[in-house]
């Protein structure tokens, strides 16, 4: 009885404590909001706050520490030297970017958020239909007025806009290449050099790498649990190289020609020859699992963008989520062939497919003028300049382009080489469910499904989504 | 030999006729409303509200992104119509069955029964021990247990595959259903067999002595004189492992749904398609079917617990 008591006084005075926490920290808040009001000081003390999906040690950790030893520490600095007291807050994220983007509209849903939060450029339709984001010029007064605007080509601004109008500052643009391991290519007797014209020319190399032991010669990436990434690194680019666009004259691509060689493709890597692993398709953390098997040797050839080479697998201390200490010597990337020479999308012999990550202002920032002034200062040349020091990638600016890409010979390959001959996604905000229904027509084939079948239930799914009027089969 | 211990009935139906009383407790009507006031003010804010909510959100076409969000219209029966219309909602509701039956009703409920029942004789050290062992999986958090189970089953380095010398068999593909019914019944054990470990502990050893007395075999002294006691343990224990089995959300940290919907229970489903699939709409219509399941399954089992009474 005693005891129970006791325990029971215990729990009262924990909650106590707890309530007494919890009012200490929202007046700490209060104070941070209304501070500088009092006459004390005389400077205004100010919060921002930053949100992306990078995490020191994790996922896009190079950004993730360029935020927090650079950005926090300098734009403080510059606005203290002003004469304003600004703390900003980094709220990391580390998960995948179907989870990112959920989290963050559900916080722009319930009227709160980072003031500045980075997004996925394919995301900015939906978001600003569902009014979560506002064009710059409506969020702040001073939207037009800064001359990094004159730094960043109207396609690259195409990447964070919506309907003709900036909702955000882009932050660079990425193209998709093929990854090969060289050591692997050498074992099974092919040049380390290579360059495949054609998807046969592929299928031909995958056939000699599955006579060494326990190497999976391709990953193409298939199915709904590889979300975004296998649109984008896996059945676009191979539409693509039938000269098949998703997204042509107000209609998109149904059942068509196209779409049904894209899906054999697949067919025949992962069913009729088995040249790549359907389980690790379906796997929960499929894409993470072939980035370590890839790293290790045990992937021979997979389709990726230049974040593969820059982030995950840089041999920089801290940057890699699987490392490769090796990478320069043994990693070979070259462009993606389109199915025969000349059978891509305007006639091309290589294809391409590229992205870009935008950073927005939150509409219901409490201080969007301040906002605007950090997001100003993270597109500034010092910031990406400071950026390229973790890892080097495109930059939306270029006169930061034109100083730092020569330094690093892959990028400078995919700005040359790739994003001349690329394509971009629907800038449209039905794209992510229709995108949806690819990755389940990939998913359908790898599980045995007849390409056929696949493709017809993907062409009544994009109906269901767009409306009959908006799909082109043929 | 069934012997049932009914109650002496004079005193309840005394009372049963008996005028009610208007204020037993001498607050009147005022003061026992304040009293009662906070109580039900919270249950309407926490309970009552959200459960009107998802009624109307069900019949909007709200989503979580694109103009449906922005400009959420009432859309009546619809998502109602496509739910039932949809062939992966009947999927998963055919899982969800196949899920509840042989991971709960049959799982838990037979394996903790077994457990109880062999254990009642068995006092001490190795009672503690065993009592431990079923009682850690209990009190493990549901995201520990995802994990030790990846670990056991991963594909590549897994333990299983180990022990058996089967390596790269990737269970969570090729077997997900069993794995997540195998993974609930070893969640969920502990619950059932401390429930009927005290139930037997209340059979009157008198009644199992006659029965011994009397030749009854072991199964027959559980049949006439076990079950019959602890009946209403076992409807209890039935009901509680079938709701919670029916909305349990465990299994996504194992399969999340997958492979192409093959684990995709009820919950999961919900969930896949409410928050990542962004049809909240649709989400909250599918939650008032599972609403609607669960108060069906809670009556049915109410029925019987009454008729038999």
């Amino acid at each position: 009885m005693r005891s129970k008591l006791q325990r029971a006084t215990t729990s009262v005075a924990l909650l106590g404590m707890v309530a007494l926490g919890a009012t200490a920290c929202s007046d700490e808040t209060t104070t941070d909001e209304n501070g500088g009001s009092g006459e004390t000081t005389q400077q205004t003390q100010q919060t921002v706050s930053i949100t992306s999906n990078a995490i020191t040690g994790g996922k896009n950790a190079a950004e993730a520490d360029w935020i927090e030893s650079w950005v926090v520490p300098e734009f403080t600095a510059a606005q203290q030297a002003e004469g304003v007291d600004v703390t900003v807050n980094f709220e990391p994220q580390g998960v995948d970017d179907e989870d990112y983007k959920t989290k963050v509209a559900l916080d722009l849903s319930s009227g709160k958020g980072a003031d500045v939060i980075s997004l996925d450029g394919i995301w900015i339709g939906e978001f600003a239909q569902a009014d979560y984001i506002k064009p710059l010029g409506e969020v702040t007064d001073n939207a037009d007025d800064w001359d990094g605007w004159e730094q960043i080509t109207d396609a690259v601004q195409g990447a964070a806009s919506f309907e003709d109008e900036r909702y955000g500052v882009p932050q660079g643009t990425d193209g998709r290449v093929i990854y090969y391991n060289k050591s692997l290519f050498e074992q099974a007797g092919l040049p380390t050099e290579w360059q495949p014209t054609s998807w046969e020319e592929i299928l031909e190399a995958g056939r000699a790498l599955k006579d060494l032991d326990g190497v999976t010669p391709i990953q193409l990436n298939a199915g709904t649990a590889m979300g975004e990434a296998t649109t984008m690194q896996g059945l676009l680019p191979m539409l693509m190289g039938t000269g098949q666009r998703l997204w042509e004259d107000g209609k998109w691509a149904g059942d068509t020609q196209g779409l049904r060689d894209a899906l054999d493709l697949y067919k025949t890597i992962y069913i009729d020859e088995e040249l790549g692993d359907p389980i690790l398709q379906q796997e929960a953390a499929g894409r993470d699992t072939s980035f370590q098997e890839f790293a290790s040797g045990n992937i021979a050839i997979l389709l990726e963008g230049d974040y593969f080479w820059r982030s995950v697998i840089n041999p920089a201390e801290g940057v890699g989520t699987a490392p490769m200490p090796d990478r320069d010597e043994v990693v070979g990337y070259v462009k993606i062939p389109a199915m025969q020479p000349g059978s891509g999308i305007d006639g091309q012999d290589f294809v391409s497919m590229s992205g870009g990550a935008a950073r927005v202002l939150n509409p219901n920032s409490s201080n969007p003028d301040l906002a605007w002034e950090l997001l100003k200062f993270m597109n500034s040349p010092e910031a990406f300049e400071a950026r390229a020091a973790g890892t080097l990638s495109i930059s939306p600016r270029d006169d930061v382009n034109a100083e730092l890409l020569s330094s690093d010979p892959m990028l400078t390959f995919v700005s040359e080489e790739v994003l001349p001959i690329t394509a971009y996604r629907p800038g449209l905000a039905e794209y992510p469910e229709v995108s949806n229904s690819l990755q389940q027509a990939t998913l359908d084939v790898v599980a045995g499904t007849s390409v056929e079948d696949a493709a017809k239930d993907y062409a009544d799914e994009l109906t269901g989504i767009v409306g009959a009027d908006a799909v082109m089969s043929n | 030999m069934t012997i049932v211990t009914a109650p002496a009935p004079a005193p309840e139906t005394r009372k049963r006729h008996r005028r009610r009383a208007d204020d037993v407790a001498g607050l009147g009507a005022g003061r026992a409303t304040a009293f009662v006031g906070p109580a039900l003010l919270i249950i309407a804010i926490f309970l009552l509200f959200p459960a009107i909510w998802t009624i109307y959100l069900g019949l909007t076409n709200y989503r979580l992104t694109g103009l449906a969000a922005a400009n959420t219209s009432f859309i009546g029966l619809d998502n109602y119509r496509d739910a039932f219309g949809d062939p992966s909602f009947w999927n998963s509701l055919r899982l969800t069955v196949v899920f509840v039956a042989f991971s709960g009703v049959l799982g838990q409920t037979l394996l903790g029964f077994t457990l109880a029942w062999s254990l009642r004789r068995v006092t001490g050290w190795a009672r503690s021990v065993l009592e431990t062992l079923v009682l850690a999986a209990w009190v493990i958090p549901g995201s520990v247990h995802a994990f030790l189970w990846i670990a056991l089953l991963d594909r590549r380095g897994g333990t299983l595959n180990a022990i058996l010398d089967t390596p790269g068999n990737a269970w969570l593909i090729n077997q997900p259903m069993t794995v997540i019914v195998l993974f609930n019944i070893w969640v969920g054990t502990a619950f059932s067999m401390q429930l009927f470990s005290s139930a037997l502990s209340a059979v009157p050893p008198s009644q199992l002595e006659s029965a011994k007395m009397a030749g009854a075999a072991g199964w027959q002294q559980l049949r006439d004189v076990v079950i019959p006691n602890i009946r209403g343990h076992i409807l209890t224990n039935t009901l509680m492992i079938t709701l919670w089995t029916f909305n349990t959300f465990t299994p996504y940290l194992l399969t999340a749904g997958g492979p192409n919907g093959k684990t995709e229970i009820l919950s999961v489903y919900i969930y896949q398609t409410a928050i990542p699939g962004g049809q909240l709409g649709l989400g909250a219509a599918l939650s008032m079917i599972m609403l609607v399941i669960n108060l069906f399954i809670a009556l049915m089992y109410m029925r019987i617990g009454r008729r038999k009474a």
